[in-house]
């Protein structure tokens, strides 16, 4: 054991409460990682404090059988399963005896509740299994007082108390009553990591029985006596606003019971970032089936106009900020032009190194490439949705959010309803990119149910979903680089951005491995929302970067797995200039990882793409091989090497590193969204693309690094390279280089 | 509105609904079975798969006026106790990540299956690429389908 101290003070931290029926429970939070991460910084995202805090509790029974409650909103990123891990490890409990719950917000144990950002498991490292050692340090204590022997001569094994000495051996059900009236200790031990006998086994995933047999679990399977269904009508198109609806007509329909119109949010409300909606004036019908209600809802006739140019202030990250949407309706066309032309003009310095306006002038040669990528919808396979059953002063609310603390803020300030009366439950989330932080849709849930007096579930069509804003934004990067005459690269220029943010991320490699550096960066407004999706920024950045490497390393006659660890190489030994936000060092050791598993340098494989990523504290390289059907490329095997620190939960590690691979393929090569007249162009999975079954790779080999080093992030990490990777293996089997996603704009769709 | 004679899962059921009301949404809202999923309602997902009369159909865009005459399958009446052969196997790969597209996923597979207890990878893409799974989990369902083969499916 290790004799960390931990700063878990009793007033802030841990409080015990003694059950009518007897048994521990240790409610935790934890405040202890809320520092400002550089990772955050980087993004250009102060995180609040509140984002890494969440509450959570164990219960021991008498009869040893261990309720843990999983804090986190799960959105498919094994947090349910691989959070408890952590607990269980500490308390020392056989994991056959775990069984996992989650846990509402609001309850009057938990306080605070928040998750994002592949911030889970790396946040509540130390804190839940501090919250499980505290438990396991009562268990002990209580059994060293009831046998009046010394604390330090018990020990603790799957679930049973020890004293060998004496030959006695309890299970923690037993001790645990007399635990439950014992102060809690202000410092435990925590294992060795050599010790660990949970963290970094594959334990299944817990809600798998469930989802397997088509059990309720997700916000759409809610079903309460008297509810609702309601849908919205939004304007169709991004620079509208709803004026009038044919509700007198609508009402006569079969099933239909209310027809309104609603303000999410008023005008005089404090927003938050997460508050940010596309329409907050929205035509609602409400009535008893959804079918009934989606036959009203299209034959609903509305009047739009056009919407002015809205300036609204709004908290960022405890920084008050004012966001502007402009007037007009939008064109993909105009986008394009404008990002191609806007960053000579417009851009400002991000980052500057040595002389690199010099090395320009002296090269011997310039290399120059632009990259973009369009706007993309979440589409999360759970369309948006919210339960809300509010009365005259409470609320309660049910559904899939990420951010259930923000979001009770924005009804409490909406409805005027204290913070402790409204309840929000969680619920397994079908999918969440990102999409379900955004949680006007609750809050629509509410004002819905105050209006018609009664409990209501609001569901997206798909089609509401898709054209409802929250994109990732559309960006767009110039490259150059200057060679002298002898192929050395002496200088780096890289001008990004986007609309309406900028993807870059200045100070990341290859900062830092170029003498002469410059990067700039520009912005455009618009009135389409956009938002965090998976990995934001990285998402666009890494595949540009990686492309442009790729097509250097050729030019320069190097290998680009060489060039690469050359640039690292200097980086590490060398650095150029401050605050360059990655460790070189972790960069090499995954390329050389996957050059090694991918057999790059004795592969005979022909098609293949190298491409490696820092981003959410962790590191990926990957490698892709491909072949072209016909027009039609199929990707066989992907490799892809991982540092993301100890590993929890092994195969599910493996299956999110898999499924960000996958998705980061897809979107790459198949999926926009693109505006005519302000009107989104798809709408639906017939025109927009995502991957299917035949496009995924044949195979994929993943490995981690081996670390002692505390976890950092899983769910992003994995996902901007493999563009990257895709644009390198496409340019070896057709010759073409891929410099606009998606790659495969004009393929047919299959249904 | 019309009464409908359903038979799913083995069991009777008499709904009263119009008669354009899509299956999905009968189970759903009807009959409490939600899992089966609603996706895209135009038949572009698959999240919303059952089986009628044996066949893997898109419950969101089939009539209840069409499906009434025949024998309804959802996921949950694949097994007594979820032990289906491919139910099993999806839990030895631990496929699902959200698991939200998992229920349609299954439903396939399990119609596939049924056809044609060894099935080759083209097999698979031919009778899975109607069904979306937006976490990627690609590549474990068809590990999943593949341990699920050749074993006697009911």
């Amino acid at each position: 054991m290790s004799t960390t101290k931990k700063t878990l003070g009793r007033r802030s931290f841990i409080k015990n409460v003694s059950l009518a029926g007897g048994g521990l429970v240790i409610g935790f939070n934890y405040l202890v990682s809320c520092k400002e991460t550089p990772e955050a910084k980087a993004l250009g995202m102060e995180m609040p404090k509140e984002w890494f805090e969440l509450n959570g509790f164990l219960k021991i029974g008498d009869n040893g059988v261990v309720t843990i409650m999983s804090p986190n909103p799960e959105i498919g990123q094994n947090v349910k399963t691989s959070m408890p891990m952590l607990v269980a490890e500490e308390l020392d409990v056989d994991w056959a005896n775990v069984i996992v719950e989650q846990a509402p917000l609001n309850t009057d144990i938990f306080t605070r509740q928040l998750a994002g950002g592949s911030q889970s498991i790396r946040a509540g490292w130390e804190p839940l299994r501090t919250a499980g050692a505290t438990a396991r340090e009562m268990l002990k204590q209580a059994a060293a007082n009831t046998w009046q022997v010394p604390v330090s001569e018990i020990e603790t094994k799957e679930g049973f108390i020890i004293h060998t000495a004496s030959d006695k051996k309890v299970g923690f059900g037993e001790m645990a009553s007399i635990a439950a009236k014992l102060e809690v200790p202000e410092n435990v031990t925590l294992k060795e990591k050599s010790n660990f006998s949970i963290i970094g086994t594959s334990r299944k995933n817990v809600d798998g029985k469930k989802i397997v047999t088509g059990q309720p679990l997700f916000g759409l399977d809610t079903q309460r006596e008297g509810m609702k269904i309601a849908m919205i009508v939004q304007p169709p198109a991004f620079g509208m606003q709803l004026t009038s609806i044919n509700d007198a007509e609508i009402k006569q329909m079969p099933g239909i019971t209310d027809v309104l119109i609603i303000d999410s949010y008023t005008e005089d409300q404090k927003l938050s970032y997460f508050d940010q909606a596309a329409f907050t004036k929205l035509a609602v019908v409400v009535g008893d089936t959804t079918w009934q209600v989606m036959q009203a809802k299209k034959a609903l006739k509305a009047e739009w106009e056009l919407a002015p140019e809205i300036s609204r202030e709004m908290n960022i990250f405890g920084r008050t900020s004012t966001v502007n949407r402009p007037a007009g309706l939008e064109n993909t066309s105009e986008h394009i032009k404008m990002m191609q032309e806007i960053g000579v003009d417009k851009a400002t310095l991000a980052r500057k190194d040595g002389n690199p306006e010099k090395a320009f002038k002296n090269a011997d040669r310039v290399i120059e490439r632009s990259y973009s990528c369009p706007f993309l919808a979440h589409n999360t396979m759970e369309p948006m949705n919210f339960f809300a059953n509010v009365t005259e002063n409470r609320a309660e609310l049910e559904g899939p959010v990420q951010t259930p603390e923000i979001m009770e803020k924005s009804v409490s300030e909406r409805l005027g309803i204290p913070l402790e009366n409204i309840d929000i439950m969680m619920t397994r989330m079908g999918g969440g990119f990102g999409r379900r932080l955004y949680g006007h849709f609750l809050v629509e849930a509410a004002v819905i149910s105050k209006e018609i007096n009664a409990p209501v579930k609001l569901v997206y069509t798909r089609e509401d979903d898709m054209t409802n804003g929250v994109y990732r934004p559309a960006y767009h990067a110039t490259y150059k680089a200057a060679l002298d005459a002898n192929n050395n690269l002496i200088g780096f220029h890289v001008i990004a951005g986007g609309i309406p943010e900028s993807p870059l991320a200045a100070n990341r490699f290859p900062a830092g491995a170029i003498d002469n550096y410059l990067a700039e960066t520009w912005e455009v407004p618009s009135n389409i929302t956009t938002g965090a999706f998976r990995a934001p920024r990285s998402n666009f950045i890494a595949g540009a970067e990686q492309s442009f490497l790729d097509e250097l390393a050729e030019e320069m006659g190097k290998d680009p797995i060489d060039l690469r660890l050359e640039l690292l190489e200097k980086a590490k030994n060398n650095p150029v200039g401050e605050n360059n936000d990655y460790d070189a060092s972790r960069y090499i050791g995954v390329l050389e990882l996957v050059r090694k598993t991918s057999n790059w340098d004795t592969s005979t494989s022909k098609n293949r793409g190298v491409s490696a990523y820092f981003c959410h504290n962790s590191y990926v390289a990957q490698v892709l091989d491909l072949e072209m059907k016909g027009n039609q490329p199929k990707v066989k095997d992907v490799y892809c090497a991982v540092d993301c620190g100890i590993v929890v939960n092994p195969d599910a590690a493996t299956n999110l590193v898999e499924g960000g691979i996958v998705d980061g393929i897809g979107h790459a090569m198949y999926s926009a969204i693109t505006f005519k007249e302000g009107k989104p162009e798809q709408k639906n999975f017939d025109t927009y693309r995502l991957i299917r079954h035949n496009e995924a790779p044949e195979k994929i080999v993943v490995d981690f690094v081996q670390s002692d080093t505390d976890p950092t992030g899983l769910g992003e990490p994995p996902f901007p390279p493999i563009m990257g990777a895709v644009a390198n293996a496409l340019y070896k089997a057709t010759g073409k280089r891929h410099y606009h996603q998606p790659f495969m704009a004009s393929q047919e769709l299959k249904g | 509105m019309a009464t409908y004679n359903l038979k799913v899962n083995g069991k009777k059921h008499q709904v009263d609904v119009e008669e354009s009301t899509p299956l999905l949404w009968v189970l759903r809202d009807h009959l409490g079975l939600v899992g089966t999923k609603f996706g895209c309602g135009i038949a572009q997902c698959g999240a919303c798969t059952v089986h009628i009369d044996g066949d893997a159909a898109r419950s969101c865009i089939t009539p209840v006026s069409v499906a009434a005459d025949y024998a309804i399958t959802t996921i949950e009446g694949i097994s007594e106790n979820g032990d289906h052969p491919v139910q099993e196997a999806w839990l030895e790969h631990d496929v699902p990540q959200c698991g939200y597209c998992q229920a349609g996923q299954i439903m396939s597979a399990t119609a596939l299956l049924k056809k044609n207890s060894s099935p080759s990878d083209s097999d698979i893409d031919d009778a899975m690429s109607g069904n979306i799974c937006r976490c990627g989990t690609y590549t474990r369902i068809k590990k999943a389908i593949k341990t699920a083969s050749n074993q006697n499916l009911s």
